[in-house]
């Protein structure tokens, strides 16, 4: 019998599975944090997890309560200063995928993390791109983890906080960014990855018992499908464990 | 004399009146970690106004002393309650001007580290990738771009931050302020050496030759120092690495608090106003509040600098 698991535990072991022979990862807190975690143990066992705090090679023996959480300092292979971590690491080329996620994102993964209306006087103020926007210049290649709603998956951003493909095709690369930019989206009811040249987001699979139809009305614009839309994978047992009992045992991202 | 019969050793009370004045620009740095709550509260306490605060991420500190109506401008890079959420008193000052309207300046980390490191280095600005193809240089028209010299492009470029006065806490310090940190490092040191004047907040004072036997973690040296405040646990709630955890009840007591202009006020005339000085609000705090957020031990392996005689 197949087990049963959260739509949150699909997001989590779906990202860490997308981390495969990858050596070095810029973590956010939260979900990516799990993701990270989980996919050390997994799928990349030679990651070593970086945080815009100054850590890299982070082992942490607790779910970290922020970025800045004294857990990840200890037992870490270095503690740099900030300028070092985004001039040395991130500007420096030395991350290969960096996580984001955001309030707002449209179809060509550029992200809002500043504001809801307008900017002088918003509706809502966000926290603001704290290293998004460096992070999403810079990283190689950038994974985003969100939930679908049409809220956040939006036609227009109120504000363009980080960078993704810009206005589509090579308008990134003619910016001279110097990251990839994003290369997944992993949503609660489905993996989105982007064209290849008009660099839109297009559906990749479905997570298992998910309809099309129910990812389109969670969109707020016409949703394009890869070639051959597949069924994702559901987690297996190891990775539900894992999960479970060593990495979020008060299931405070999984449930 | 030597440095251990010099000092610059003040109490809080007496190295903030020096150092803080209406108007100023001030910088209480420590990401995440190492957050001077003791020298905020005594600002507040004295009443200072009009005051410019620089922090990369506000946090509670500043939430708190924008509710306090300390401030009249905020220069930052995230906004954000870590882990739990939003600054709920900045969010009201910022939508809808309660208690004061608030000017906002804002950039992204690199931008703010940038900006510090320029200061401390009286460069003119400091060139980083990043802000290409985003709204916020829109939004803050102080991120500009230069075309390289060399030939290789435009790139952003953020001016110079110099605070009047720069509040850091650390774990130690001589009493002449050559000061120590460990674990997470940020800005504490490109703050010190940007600002005209450093107060340095430690958890231990300890004698020169504690300094002397580690001077790869000397951080912060007297050179750039004027005062040093020996107050210990003055970085509650946030944690110090090796001395005590964060208390995130705190954090989230104040998410709670801080919904609601009354309930704010009230807090603040608890912790803040309703206590004479650290001593007395640390009195308040649970009896097994240190218990719990005791750090544990891991101790770093000893190095040899070797004796060069």
């Amino acid at each position: 019998m197949a087990a049963t698991y959260s739509a949150s535990e699909m997001m989590i072991v779906t990202a860490a599975r997308a981390l495969a022979g990858v050596r070095t990862v810029f973590v956010g807190v939260g979900l990516p944090n799990v993701a990270c975690n989980l996919a050390r143990r997994t799928v990349a066992p030679d990651l070593e997890l970086i945080y815009e705090s100054g850590v890299y090679g982070a082992r942490p023996a607790r779910l970290p309560l922020s970025i800045g959480d004294p857990t990840l300092v200890s037992g870490a292979l270095s503690v740099c200063s900030m300028v070092d971590l985004f001039g040395l690491y991130l500007q420096g080329g030395r991350i290969e995928v960096a996580f984001l996620g955001g309030a707002q994102i449209d179809r060509f993964g550029n992200m809002n993390t500043t504001v809801i209306g307008g900017y002088d006087r918003p509706k809502v103020r966000l926290p603001g791109s704290g290293g998004a926007c460096e992070i999403a210049t810079n990283a190689q290649q950038v994974f985003i983890v969100m939930r679908l709603g049409r809220r956040s998956f939006v036609e227009r951003l109120d504000f363009v906080t980080s960078p993704g493909h810009l206005g589509g095709g090579a308008e990134r690369a003619a910016l001279g960014l110097p990251g990839g930019g994003p290369q997944v989206v992993v949503t609660d009811k489905c993996v989105m990855g982007f064209d290849p040249a008009s660099r839109e987001m297009t559906v990749v699979s479905l997570h298992p018992g998910v309809t099309w139809e129910a990812v389109q009305a969670e969109v707020g614009w016409d949703l394009r499908a890869a070639a051959d839309v597949q069924e994702t994978p559901p987690p297996g047992t190891d990775e539900l464990r894992l999960l479970r009992e060593e990495l979020d045992p008060g299931g405070m991202y999984t449930q | 004399m030597t440095n251990d019969e010099m000092t610059k050793v003040m109490g809080m009370k007496e190295a903030m009146a020096a150092y803080v004045h209406d108007g100023d620009t001030v910088a209480i740095e420590g990401f995440t970690a190492c957050i001077c709550f003791a020298a905020a509260h005594e600002i507040m306490r004295q009443g200072r106004c009009d005051l410019t605060l620089c922090r990369m991420t506000p946090d509670l500190i500043y939430d708190q002393m924008v509710a306090a109506g300390c401030a009249r401008k905020l220069v930052f890079s995230y906004l954000g309650n870590p882990g739990v959420g939003s600054l709920h008193a900045i969010r009201r000052a910022v939508e809808k001007g309660i208690p004061a309207p608030l000017e906002i300046e804002e950039y992204s980390h690199f931008g703010m580290v940038g900006r510090y490191t320029a200061g401390a280095y009286r460069l003119p600005f400091f060139p980083l990738r990043s802000y290409a193809g985003s709204d916020l240089p829109q939004a803050n028209p102080r991120i500009r771009s230069v075309e390289s010299p060399y030939g290789d492009g435009s790139i952003a470029v953020v001016p110079p931050l110099n605070p009047d006065v720069a509040i850091l806490h650390a774990q130690r310090a001589d009493r002449n302020g050559n000061a120590q940190l460990w674990g997470l490092l940020g800005v504490q040191k490109e703050a010190a050496f940007a600002a005209r004047h450093v107060v340095v907040v430690v958890e231990e004072i300890v004698d020169e030759a504690v300094i002397r036997s580690d001077p790869n973690r000397t951080a912060i040296p007297s050179l750039v120092v004027d005062a040093v405040v020996h107050e210990p646990h003055g970085a509650h709630p946030s944690y110090v690495q090796g001395y005590y955890d964060r208390d995130n009840d705190f954090y989230l007591a104040w998410d709670e608090a801080s919904r609601d202009e009354a309930q704010t006020r009230a807090w603040l005339d608890e912790w803040v106003y309703g206590v004479a000085d650290r001593a007395s609000y640390l009195e308040k705090l649970p009896p097994d509040a240190w218990k719990r957020l005791a750090a544990g031990e891991a101790w770093a392996e000893g190095v040899n600098y070797g004796r060069y005689v």
